[in-house]
């Protein structure tokens, strides 16, 4: 019997080693596996490259800090590929102190080399970013009159991904803007660590519905979170 | 020093843009002014808002509580709403949108615009720690028509229109019209064409506000 449910998170982060390549989805507060990161943060591996949209809001006094910022915070990241680094952030904060790499990437070809690693393409090359500071040091050629720069796949050793259903094999249903880089980031995975709201019996997912199905999940934590929050 | 014309302020800016904007494309309105604009297309006006995170037929904020869906929310993680016809897609097919050539027309904020098309918007300085890219590289270089709103120079007085930009690009020759608080601007291979401005103000005094040369 396929059953990828786990009953506890230690069990959902067991096996996540020091150097990961780890993809953390969401936008916003929508679809953003925070639980799972939190998981991640207690679990302990360090050295990690961190993928995700942004590399975390300015922090306000009185708010609660962010997992993606924490684990920055923590020094357990060497290096972030992401599409927004604020400068007066806490990763901005310690890319200026030489404690972290950073990669910042336009949020098309960091979707793309996503879906370009989970469907078998190692590079690809895009108009996107031609002639920019995102060119440095990438190869460029001409298609259709205009330059195009090589950009790789970007796989995942681990995928961080929230759903609002799931069932034992896997299989996923996103909410509304929830969406975003899960089906993606679960494709680009290795290890696909899901956190759903709610667990269904098998067969009861309607097909025409999933968006990603099980085989591209590995792990799923039935976690019911709650809704979002508004972003301060 | 009292000056014969009043420049457009940030509502007047977005209006502008919006009356330029048929029914039936599909478009992308960046962050500040261009979001603004959807709230002078009236609905009846079918344009079709993309959000980049996955969002196709954005309505406008939700209009009491009772419309919040905390799971909807535009690219400025402002909460939103879906009109009828609307639909999800996750992050790679919204961007399919954005870099297949999909959409019409993208609105974006500017901090420059140069005569050959040239845009900048998303950084002042190449040594810069923080970097906040985000989709506008994609959709510079992959909508049909990219339109800039900005000011016409600097709160202290630099232009804006320029012969070259000095910031960081976003990407090169993108831009078709610049949409300013004083004029509007279509980018021809001749360099900027002046197709309005705001009443009262003459070409010359338009030009002494811009670095490129200006033609009407």
């Amino acid at each position: 019997m396929i059953d990828k449910r786990v009953a506890s998170m230690a069990e959902a982060m067991a096996g996540i080693r020091d150097g990961a390549t780890v993809l953390m989805a969401g936008f916003g507060d929508a679809g953003a596996p925070h639980a799972l990161m939190d998981g991640l943060i207690e679990q302990g591996a360090k050295e990690l490259t961190l993928v995700v949209n942004s590399a975390g809001r300015v922090h306000k006094a009185g708010e609660p800090t962010s997992g993606v910022a924490r684990l920055i915070e923590l020094g357990r990241v060497r290096k972030v590929i992401t599409t927004f680094l604020r400068e007066n952030s806490v990763a901005g904060r310690l890319v200026r102190e030489g404690r972290m790499q950073a990669e910042v990437i336009p949020q098309g070809t960091l979707a793309e080399r996503l879906r370009a690693a989970g469907s078998g393409v190692p590079a690809f090359f895009t108009p996107t970013g031609a002639g920019t500071l995102v060119a440095e040091g990438k190869e460029v050629r001409e298609y259709n009159g205009r330059p195009c720069i090589l950009e790789l796949a970007l796989p995942g050793d681990v995928a961080l991904v929230e759903a609002w259903e799931a069932d034992r094999w896997g299989n996923l249903i996103f909410r509304e803007s929830g969406r975003n880089f899960n089906p993606i980031m679960a494709m680009a995975g290795q290890l696909t660590i899901v956190q759903a709201h709610h667990i269904r019996e098998l067969g009861t997912l309607e097909p025409n519905r999933v968006v990603t199905p099980g085989i591209f999940v590995n792990r799923v934590l039935h976690l019911p979170v709650g809704d979002p929050k508004l972003p301060g | 020093m009292s000056e014969g014309f009043k420049p457009l302020g940030r509502a007047g800016m977005a209006a502008r843009v919006a009356a330029d904007i048929p029914a039936g494309w599909y478009v992308n309105l960046g962050i500040g002014i261009p979001t603004l604009a959807a709230d002078f297309v009236p609905v009846e006006r079918e344009v079709v808002l993309h959000s980049e995170n996955g969002i196709l037929g954005m309505g406008p904020a939700p209009a009491s509580d009772n419309e919040v869906n905390p799971w909807l929310v535009n690219a400025s993680t402002q909460r939103v709403t879906l009109r009828d016809g609307g639909s999800y897609v996750h992050h790679a097919d919204s961007f399919a949108m954005v870099r297949g050539g999909h959409l019409d027309l993208c609105v974006l904020g500017g901090f420059q615009v140069a005569e050959n098309g040239d845009l900048a918007n998303w950084s002042q300085s190449a040594t810069e720690t923080g970097r906040q890219i985000g989709g506008a590289m994609d959709l510079a270089v992959g909508a049909k028509r990219v339109w800039v709103v900005m000011e016409h120079q600097t709160k202290d007085g630099q232009p804006r229109i320029l012969r070259r930009c000095s910031y960081p690009l976003t990407a090169a020759g993108c831009v078709s019209r610049v949409y300013t608080n004083l004029a509007v601007l279509d980018v021809t291979p001749d360099g900027f064409k002046v197709i309005d401005m705001v009443p009262g103000l003459s070409l010359a005094e338009l030009q002494a506000r811009s670095e490129a040369t200006l033609s009407s």
